[in-house]
């Protein structure tokens, strides 16, 4: 499914693309790299979508700098700049939440849904700073929201189904916004049953279900006074990972805010905007529905974040000032029950994150100082960051590998960039340093034994692990015309105490099969380099074709390769618009993974190419508005997996899909 | 019995309360020197009583550790100067013999005599353990024979080994601790007696026995950082480090070698060995 959903939405959402639309271009691009429109104005938008009612995963690949790892059909992993979830900052309007699972079978993205966001943000490296400490970029979920806007009652009813893994998709939204209050109330229901890869191969243990439900609502205090507040709730059943030994029967986040916005505070600042934000996830594992499980285990986590932000932006003449403070106290614990094949035995039981407690409080600042045909951001970020463990077991436990290892950790976290902005002529010019710091994650820090699929070893985190930095660089030049754009380019990050298990031959295996135990340890350094070549061209008026190709590379502190770094990838689509008819043809595609390492459980993946087709129409029915879209992903019914899928499980076949949805204004 | 537990920690508080506003008053706390225990065994005589208690509801295969009181009527006072011995008799169809055992000592509470010993058998119908016990009471040498049935443990662990080593002599093994494991890098304990006689089991110094436990319901999965026991001369115990990564069922593999290093009982776990000879067992 993801090939063709990446295939799909190639191009067609780039910020660069759509940002010459608006008169903030140059101040948005050097702002944040992208930004991926998901529903913002939805009525009007979906033309643009190639398939409106995907998953947020494909949404989020259909991004330049955005790859989805992926263990199965459901909950795929952002990584961007060839780098995974404890690299990165990934907030949902702006709040910290933290996965549920030891094993990352629920990124936080797996807790959303398209149905109530309104777009994703998305910056690369300390670009991202502002959503958190990270060295490989940030994510931003905005969730859509009327905010005051005089639209009334509108609702809308969408439906879709996809033949492959016939997916059914059930979705419908209510909205009443006027000058004084508004709410936002949507509902989207997913169920997939397992998927097929190209040759008609079932992929057993690939089924989902999904629902979400959310609610935002807004109230006008005053003029330029509003207090709002966010419920989302979401739950998953019965997913399938099929590159795992085990599924999961449970995936629930409950997801609340409040917040109070203010037009300007103190006269001088503006957009003063703060919230308060408290979610909770469950998460369990279940092996029960799996033959030939060695042993049977549970596995249940639970992770829950309180926290809070405020922001706002001073404007001064020259300077124009951008300062957030913001702070969070999460608790993640997780457990592992394994039951033994004589019942006689006792249950066997380990904590696999030991009731872990992070407090971090942080200061962002940033200044945007326009020049004449030209301009540079300064930010920075302070950020206090504690990791203690609270449950005695736990401690006593890790203490068999760390004896003189302390309760509490704490660190400074700090990051820095410039990144300055030059228009000559029809160019421009984009370059920046920045060097930012990040804390290991609770598996890297606390993790017991935690089993990685992947290179079928089991992890022990280390408490006493450095500060991973990094510095990087990065630099684009785009040619800009109306009818045609060409972007080129490139970052590189050397990252300091670069945090990877290492294999300690000495340990023995706890999960049967394992091929051995790691640490969690701190290279000496590794580098990753990224180049991407992007273009649009607008071919006439209806017709507009775009591609990219871009190339990864990433090496550790003795010149191996680092696991997950993306071959040579490219894609490239024509798309049609006009008089309410659209469509769309596109190709996605890898080179041969060259540059992979066996010691972190890769094979060399093959090089591909998919190809996928889609057709919409929109009609009138009086005021309202009926929107019909079908396409078909892997055409020619490709049989093929990327880097990015976990034990090289194939993706997803041939697929036709349907979206109706229907919009009352 | 949460309401239960709230009383008893006001109670406590209040009490708390009293004795710092009572300066003068200096009563010492009563600490029932046998609290925790079970008493097993009780011997009437005529003027005194002997009280046997044990950590366990009774005595069981292995090491076990016995407090001694002996209460004199006369004065209702528990005895201190009653410098007991002990000895324990295993009645076997065709012959006896005794069980490795300590002395008899009130070093701790001058009222309860504490000591160990290590049953190698469990006790049945035909063949029984006594213990006899000399002590004296007001001047007067007592003695007083009290059978005593010895169970396999309750739990069914293997915790105690007596074995012929390779230098032709017989060895008593047993684990003392730790009593409560926990997943955590435990402070392991044993005995090692040999079998010199039917009568005599003098202690075994300066060997040493080496530790690897395992799961064997978890592909024989180890535990890293342990230690192997060696010989305390204080406590004329073998102490060693036992990690334990997760509950459930443990196989203590061990290998016993001499002073001079060589293998008397015991193999190393490799692939195509899962287990050694000489082992303990536990489950938590």
């Amino acid at each position: 499914m993801g090939s063709l959903s990446c295939a799909l939405f190639c191009g067609s959402f780039m910020a660069q693309l759509y940002a010459q639309e608006t008169p903030a271009d140059s101040l948005k691009l050097i702002h944040l790299n992208e930004v991926i429109v998901i529903s913002a104005g939805k009525q009007l938008d979906h033309q643009k979508q190639r398939k409106p009612l995907s998953t947020l995963d494909e949404f989020l690949e259909s991004s330049l700098s955005v790859n989805m790892v992926k263990r199965g059909a459901y909950a795929w992993e952002p990584t961007m700049n060839d780098m995974a979830s404890e690299r990165l900052a990934v907030t949902i309007d702006g709040m910290q939440i933290f996965g549920a699972c030891t094993d990352k079978m629920d990124p936080i993205t797996s807790y959303v849904d398209v149905s109530n966001l309104a777009e994703a943000e998305i910056g690369s490296g300390q670009q991202g700073a502002m959503f958190g400490s990270t060295i490989g970029g940030g994510i931003n979920l905005k969730l859509q929201k009327s905010n005051f806007k005089p639209t009334g009652w509108t609702g809308s009813l969408e439906s879709a189904y996809e033949s492959n893994n016939k997916m059914r998709v059930f979705g419908g939204e209510l909205n009443y916004s006027d000058e004084k209050f508004y709410f936002n109330l949507d509902g989207i229901y997913r169920k997939a049953d397992n998927y097929k890869a190209g040759g008609d191969k079932e992929v057993l243990f690939s089924q989902f279900e999904k629902y979400n439900f959310s609610i935002n609502s807004g109230y006008k205090l005053a003029d330029g006074k509003s207090i709002s507040a966010t419920l989302i709730y979401d739950k998953a059943n019965d997913v399938g990972y099929p590159a795992l030994t085990m599924d999961v029967s449970l995936a629930r986040a409950v997801i609340g805010s409040v917040g109070f916005n203010q037009d300007t505070l103190f006269g001088n600042f503006t957009n003063w905007e703060s919230k308060l934000y408290y979610n909770d996830i469950k998460h369990t594992m279940d092996d029960t529905k799996r033959p030939d499980v060695p042993i049977h285990m549970d596995m249940p986590g639970w992770s829950e974040t309180a926290g809070f932000y405020t922001q706002a932006n001073l404007n001064k003449e020259k300077n124009h000032f951008f300062f957030k403070l913001d702070g969070f106290y999460n608790k993640s614990y997780a457990e592992m029950t394994m039951y033994p094949t004589n019942s006689n035995e006792p249950l066997m039981f380990m904590l696999t994150w030991p009731d872990v407690r992070t407090k971090d409080v942080g200061f962002y600042a940033e200044d945007h100082i326009p020049f004449e045909k030209a301009s540079l951001k300064l930010s920075a970020r302070l950020a206090y960051h504690s990791n203690t463990v609270a449950d005695d077991f736990g401690l006593n436990s890790l203490k068999i590998f760390y004896p003189e290892m302390d309760k509490t950790n704490t660190r400074f976290l700090k990051s820095f960039s410039a990144q300055y902005h030059k228009m000559l002529n029809d160019f421009h010019i984009n370059g920046g340093l920045s060097y930012g710091e990040r804390a290991p994650s609770v598996s890297e820090g606390y993790g017991f034994y935690l089993f990685n699929s992947f290179d079928n070893h089991d992890y022990i985190g280390d408490p006493d692990l450095n500060t991973e930095s990094s510095a990087d660089a990065n630099l684009s030049v785009t040619y800009k015309k109306p009818i045609f754009e060409i972007t080129a380019g490139a970052n590189y990050f050397h990252v300091f105490n670069y945090i990877i298990g290492v294999v300690d031959p000495t340990l023995s295996t706890m999960t049967i099969g394992a091929d051995g135990v790691k640490f969690y340890t701190n290279l000496d350094y590794a580098r990753l380099f990224n180049a991407t070549l992007s273009g649009r061209y607008n071919i006439s008026n209806a017709f507009k074709l775009t591609g990219s190709v871009s190339y990864h590379r990433g090496v550790d502190d003795a010149g191996k390769n680092l696991p997950l770094i993306s071959p040579l990838s490219y894609r490239s689509a024509l798309d049609f618009y006009k008089n309410q008819y659209s469509a769309s043809l596109s190709v996605d595609g890898a080179g041969e993974q060259i540059n992979y390492n066996p010691a972190y459980g890769e094979t060399k993946t093959a090089a591909y190419a998919i190809l996928s087709a889609s057709f919409g129409k929109r009609f009138f029915l009086q005021d309202n508005d009926l929107f019909l879209k079908a396409g078909v992903e892997n055409i020619f019914d490709t049989n093929y997996s990327s880097y990015t899928d976990w034990n090289n499980i194939p993706r997803m076949g041939r697929n036709l899909y349907l979206t109706i949805s229907y919009s009352i204004n | 019995m949460k309401t239960l537990n709230y009383i008893f920690a006001i109670l406590l508080l209040s009490a708390t309360f009293v004795s710092c506003s009572d300066d003068d008053d200096n009563t010492p706390v009563a600490v029932d020197p046998v609290e925790g225990l079970n008493m097993i065994y009780e011997i009437p005589a005529t003027d005194h009583t002997v009280q046997i208690y044990s950590e366990k509801q009774n005595l069981e295969v292995g090491y076990n550790e016995i407090s001694i009181r002996i209460k004199d009527m006369a004065s209702d006072k528990y005895v201190t100067n009653a410098a007991p011995t002990w000895m324990p008799m295993m009645h076997m169809e065709t012959m006896e013999h005794s069980a490795p055992h300590s002395m008899l000592t009130n070093t701790e509470e001058n009222t309860v005599y504490k000591g160990y010993i290590v049953f190698q058998m469990p006790s049945n119908d035909t063949e029984y353990w006594e213990m006899i016990l000399n002590y004296s009471l007001n001047g007067q040498q007592k003695e007083e024979t009290l059978r005593v049935s010895v169970s396999q443990p309750a739990d069914g662990m293997k915790k105690t080994q007596v074995f012929m080593g390779a230098d032709d002599t017989r060895y008593i093994l047993a684990y003392v601790n730790p009593k409560d494991p926990e997943v955590a890098v435990n402070d392991l304990q044993a005995v090692l007696y040999k079998m010199e006689s039917m009568m005599s089991f003098p202690i075994v110094e300066n060997y040493k026995i080496t530790v690897d436990p395992r799961m064997p319901g978890m592909g024989n999965h180890s535990s890293p950082n342990n230690e192997d026991m060696t010989y305390t001369s204080a406590t004329k115990m073998y102490d060693g480090k036992l990690s334990l990564t997760m509950t459930g069922y443990w196989k203590i593999n061990l290998k016993l070698m001499n002073a001079n290093g060589e293998v008397l009982k015991g193999e190393d776990v490799t692939e195509l060995n899962p287990e050694s000879s000489l082992y303990f067992e536990l489950e938590f």
